[in-house]
């Protein structure tokens, strides 16, 4: 059974006011990053699973709409990557 | 008003919650452990207590409205029985679905912890009918991440039904549209970020939460 690693990205959507980010935008602003704008802090998730690769997707697609991001506020993406093709790293 | 207290990993108002419902509803009102897969026979009150589920792990309220006794919760709230989420327990409700909308970090990133002063806007339901309309009453809040956020069409929409029970007179998270409490469409579920269970007693400064507990009762005798 083929094994995958998966990396999932959560954003809060762009309409979503981000408090953190601001935070940290003004403190690079404050050390004089004065050309940095648009910081916005999300999540970044990993998980591995076992499966053929389309039941994997489709599983992941499920686990990362329903559980791992809330569509109400948030953005989410993610890539799948079969074990051997990241073998050595 | 035979009243279930939902505990989570986490909860920390639970023991408030209990006592408030067994001085107002029910003597005999007991806790659920969220691994449960049944309410109690005949509970016609759940009650979702605040704290911090699963230490707001992924987001607040995420992992308790996967949890078991949810379930059970979901389908007592579709036969029409009442469900009150408070601070968490609001939090857990839009997490599974019960009530539209999210509740994001504080606008300030501050958590506040303070008494604040909401406006009743529906005293139609069945959880305010015991207040004046427009009645302005002071109840404690505890929170870091209260700020309600839904998308324009929804929000449009509980204003509309006369679904925002609760506004706060003074903003203290950037909730849209000011507002502290809501209610589902059918009026048996509601969810709140203030403390009505720390509201019951002179003792601790305010009984102005007492309303929602004596509209509930009163929902029972008719």
């Amino acid at each position: 059974m083929p094994t995958f690693y998966a990396q999932v990205f959560v954003t809060l959507k762009p309409s979503i006011l981000d408090p953190q980010g601001r935070t940290v935008e003004r403190a690079l602003s404050h050390l004089d990053y004065a050309n940095v704008s648009g910081v916005r802090i999300g999540k970044y998730i990993e998980l591995t699973l076992t499966g053929e690769r389309a039941e994997v997707e489709t599983e992941l697609a499920a686990i990362v709409e329903n559980v791992l991001s809330n569509p109400i506020m948030e953005n989410a993406r993610w890539e799948l990557k079969e074990a051997r093709e990241v073998a050595g790293t | 008003m035979k009243t279930a207290v939902i505990q989570f990993p986490g909860s920390n108002c639970d023991a408030d919650a209990l006592h408030a419902a067994r001085l107002t509803l029910d003597p005999d009102a007991q806790f659920v452990w969220h691994t449960e897969t049944a309410l109690p026979a005949g509970t016609e009150l759940v009650f979702l207590p605040g704290g911090f589920s699963y230490g707001d792990h992924l987001r607040s309220g995420a992992i308790a409205a996967r949890s078991p006794i949810m379930t059970a919760v979901k389908a007592h709230a579709e036969r029409g029985g009442y469900v009150l989420g408070v601070c968490n327990g609001f939090q857990v409700l839009t997490e599974a679905r019960l009530l539209p909308g999210a509740l994001s970090r504080n606008r300030d990133l501050h958590f506040h912890c303070a008494p604040v002063h909401l406006r009743v806007e529906n005293a139609q339901t069945a959880f305010t009918a015991a207040y004046q309309p427009g009645q302005i009453i002071e109840i404690p809040i505890a929170h870091g991440e209260g700020n309600y956020y839904a998308n324009p069409d929804t929000i449009a929409r509980l204003e509309a039904e006369g679904r925002v029970v609760f506004r706060y007179l003074d903003n203290p998270n950037g909730s849209l549209n000011d507002i502290a409490g809501i209610v589902n469409e059918q009026g048996n579920v509601l969810g709140m970020m203030p403390h009505p269970e720390r509201a019951v007693e002179m003792l601790l400064g305010s009984e102005d939460g007492l309303g929602i507990f004596e509209s509930l009762k009163a929902c029972v005798v008719k």
